[in-house]
């Protein structure tokens, strides 16, 4: 059973509630901190090796580093709680089973960068969880874990919170801090980075649910210690919502040393694949990063098992590899088809792109369009090479990563998954009907459920 | 900290200039002028925070700077990235770049409605300058188009969303030369549009500005739509005493009549000094103004086609430039031309004209 550091609680009954939390052990880590020096805070995160959770993979003590720190300039820490990701819900499962492990990490990291307001950006339809935070933070302020003078180190801090209206693009961090300074959501141009000119042009933190809450167990058990979980630089647990054609999908907490194929397969995860389907492809961190054919999946292009951390996934590039991304793994069993799911994809990010910058804004509805077409069985063999070039043109063209998150779905697509996309232009009433199956992605490892 | 500005040396595109430090690299591209310059469809040097949002004015950063020497690894908006010190760009030599603009050049005209011929920006209009420099003679956009209704910002501005390419200008020369602004951008993605919400109309003084900004044709000054085309048209700088701007413009005539004003712009096509809509909107007779002479255009190809400045005598007489021969069909066309009278004014006449209509005018003379 793999060491369980955030969600180790979770089923504990009440502890969504202070007493309970703090019977359990909570806030413990408030107190240790609030002794501590800021700096030697970021340096514990520094040592631990957190990586963002929220999908970069950056490494958080060198993000908090740099933030500027101007006299007479206050400095906020913004938690990214819009997550919008489609096949992502970790976050959401965070907060709603365990506030008070936000609220805590939140207000180390606060003391830690000097944060004296602490805003909670948590994304609209989740507004259920809005009222479950603010619970907690008025529990934590009436125990005096928040506000004035927290435990009497001098340390004034105020969460709030607030609610995004429905954009997925407030999730990246200078669209959430326009929306947050209540304008509209656009993204802004880097540089300057938020660690400069932030909220209210102010030096600003932004990080995701899941990497403000890491930061208890480090200070709970030292950076060091957490460095030790995990492997390479692949540090400390990870949650993972697992979603699609799988026996058990839920958010799981794995400590990256496990394999692709146990997670898939093994009871304690998901479980294998229902109804006895094979696997035909995979979104390992969410539905931005790039598909993988089950064969790619499990093993690297080089033959060795592929492992679920941040290198491993990430082995080959692109061109044979994916992305750890923000977790949410979604699978596809064999009666999957790709093209449709490429055209799901693609009109999700159509319909979310800001539409600030040209090459999103117009690239992100003609490749839908066209999608739509090869799905219809209308396609031309000419489409797909235009899809190509099309994505090409806007990855790395935009100014946010959106430009790159619809792009490279679409290129994973047609760079694993060519022949299924020539397939449906050939077969242009087969396929309004029919699957086109496993074909060459067939099981060779002989793996079923 | 000196007082003076510390300059730094950029290479673009292999010519080396001093630039000081903070000039954003398209500035200093601007500065070293010609080929190397990016065209820019959105970055406007008179707004703040403009710039970043097209794409067209890419480039590659081969040299990050002398303390840094790594090349960046993306291409990057010149309108919005500060040059270093020692910083090398590579502009027209880079093929990916010129890859990646001709990809927004298409974009952008994706779903431009291409309807220059009865646009009144045609002739003016910086997408048409980047289509003609970069685009492709066929679209490989076979859906439909997006289209927006035309909408009326009140009395004198028109505003025809399809043909926008949101550059965001207007939105900020309304923040920044009025009081308030009434106008946004509305919806997200490809189908967020230009708007005032509830139809309202731009009223302040100075909102005419956001006609000159406009880069095409979805701005369009009402007081001249579908007057002219603009290159049959004469721009003379022109002033006048105003007491809420400078009065300085530039005219634009056929004949006397003074068919439209404008803020004057220098090469990049940008306003130099923006203009009251009094100015604008209100004094198109030639006695309005002091005329000082005729405006140099050098930015868009259509209008500096057909110029007539610096307009030279040829030193040879006519029997001299035909070298002896004597070609039979040299006449003077409106001497013999029945159809051409100009005594007739065509409007007048009950029914279409014809030849003897004008017979019948020769013979009353």
């Amino acid at each position: 059973m793999a060491k369980k550091l955030l969600l180790e609680k979770a089923h504990i009954e009440g502890i969504r509630h202070f007493d309970v939390y703090r019977k359990e052990g909570g806030y413990a880590a408030v107190e240790t901190a609030l002794k501590m020096d800021p700096a030697a805070i970021v340096e514990e995160v520094k040592k631990s090796g957190l990586r963002g959770r929220g999908g970069a993979g950056f490494a958080t003590g060198l993000k908090w580093s740099f933030l500027a720190k101007p006299e007479g300039v206050p400095r906020y820490l913004v938690c990214n709680a819009d997550e919008s990701e489609p096949g992502t819900f970790k976050d959401r499962y965070l907060m709603e089973f365990l506030p008070h492990l936000l609220i805590e990490g939140l207000i180390i990291s606060s003391f830690a960068l000097g944060s004296n307001r602490t805003y909670i950006y948590i994304r609209g339809e989740y507004a259920w969880i809005v009222g479950i935070l603010e619970q907690a933070i008025a529990e934590a302020k009436l125990h005096g874990f928040l506000g004035k003078n927290i435990l009497g180190s001098g340390f004034d801090c105020e969460i709030y919170v607030q609610r995004g209206a429905g954009a997925y693009i407030c999730g990246e961090e200078t669209a959430l801090i326009e929306s947050l300074e209540g304008k509209r959501g656009n993204p802004r141009i880097k540089p300057p980075f938020p660690a400069i000119k932030g909220l209210w042009d102010c030096p600003t933190v932004v990080n995701n649910v899941e990497t403000l809450a890491a930061v208890v167990p480090i200070i709970n058990m030292g950076g060091e210690e957490y460095a030790k979980i995990g492997v390479g630089r692949s540090t400390g647990t990870k949650l993972l919502s697992a979603c699609g054609n799988i026996n058990k999908p839920g958010v799981y907490e794995i400590d990256m040393t496990i394999s692709v194929e146990e997670f898939i397969y093994s009871d304690e995860y998901c479980g294998g694949i229902p109804n006895g389907k094979k696997l035909k492809a995979c979104i390992p961190g969410g539905s931005s990063v790039p598909i993988l054919p089950a064969n790619l999946l499990l093993k690297t292009a080089k033959g060795e098992t592929r492992y679920m951390n941040y290198e491993s996934l990430s082995d080959g590039g692109f061109a044979t590899g994916s992305m750890m991304g923000s977790g949410g793994f979604i699978v596809l069993d064999e009666d999957q088809c790709i093209v449709k799911h490429t055209y799901t994809l693609a009109r999700f990010y159509r319909h979310e792109s800001c539409g600030q910058c040209s090459p999103c804004r117009e690239g992100t509805g003609w490749m839908e369009k066209i999608l739509q077409k090869i799905d219809t069985g209308k396609g031309t063999i000419a489409d797909i090479d235009l899809l190509w070039d099309i994505q090409r043109k806007i990855e790395g063209n935009t100014i946010c990563p959106l430009g790159d998150a619809a792009a490279w779905p679409v290129a994973a697509a047609i760079r694993h998954f060519r022949d299924e996309f020539e397939w449906h232009v050939n077969n242009p009433t087969k396929c309004l009907t029919q699957n086109y199956g496993l074909a060459k992605y067939a099981d060779a490892l002989g793996l079923s459920a | 900290m000196s007082e003076e500005v510390k300059t730094v040396k950029v290479t673009i595109d292999n010519i080396t200039i001093d630039v000081p430090q903070g000039t954003s690299i398209l500035n200093a591209a601007r500065m070293i002028g010609g080929d190397v310059t990016p065209p820019a469809m959105c970055y406007y040097s008179k707004l703040k925070g403009s710039g970043g949002k097209c794409r067209t004015c890419l480039v590659e950063v081969s040299k990050g700077s002398e303390a840094d020497p790594r090349p960046m690894p993306k291409l990057v908006a010149s309108c919005r990235t500060g040059v270093m010190d020692g910083m090398e760009v590579k502009n027209i030599t880079s093929p990916r770049v010129t890859d990646a603009r001709n990809g927004v050049v298409e974009f952008l005209l994706l779903n431009h409605p291409l309807d220059c011929p009865v646009c009144d920006q045609a002739g003016e209009c910086h997408l048409q300058d980047l289509g003609y420099m970069h685009g492709k003679e066929a679209t490989r956009y076979e859906f439909k188009r997006r289209t927006f209704d035309k909408h009326e910002l009140g009395p004198y501005i028109q505003l025809h969303m399809t043909r926008c390419i949101l550059c965001y200008r207007c939105v900020y020369v309304a923040d920044q030369l009025t009081d308030s602004r009434v106008h946004g951008v509305l919806s997200r993605g490809d189908h967020s549009e230009i708007a005032t919400y509830i139809e309202k109309s731009l009223d302040n003084n100075f909102i005419g500005n956001v006609i000159d900004v406009c880069p095409v044709g979805a701005l369009t000054d009402k007081t001249f739509r579908f007057k002219n085309r603009v290159w049959f048209t004469k721009p003379q700088n022109a002033h006048r005493d105003c007491s809420c701007c400078s009065g300085k413009v530039t005219i634009w005539q056929r004949g006397e009549e003074v068919l439209r004003v404008t803020a004057r712009k220098d090469q990049w096509g940008e306003v130099e000094e923006w203009i009251c809509n009094e100015c604008r909107f209100e004094k198109k007779s030639a006695s309005d103004w002091v005329i000082e002479g005729p405006t140099h255009v050098s930015r868009h190809s259509v209008i500096s086609q057909g110029h007539y400045e610096n307009m030279k005598k040829p030193k040879e007489i006519f029997s001299a430039v035909h070298d002896g021969r004597s070609p039979k069909l040299l006449m003077d066309i409106h001497s013999v031309s029945e159809v051409n009278d100009p005594s007739v004014d065509l409007s007048k006449i009950n029914g279409s004209a014809s030849s003897d209509t004008f017979k019948l005018s020769r013979k009353k003379q």
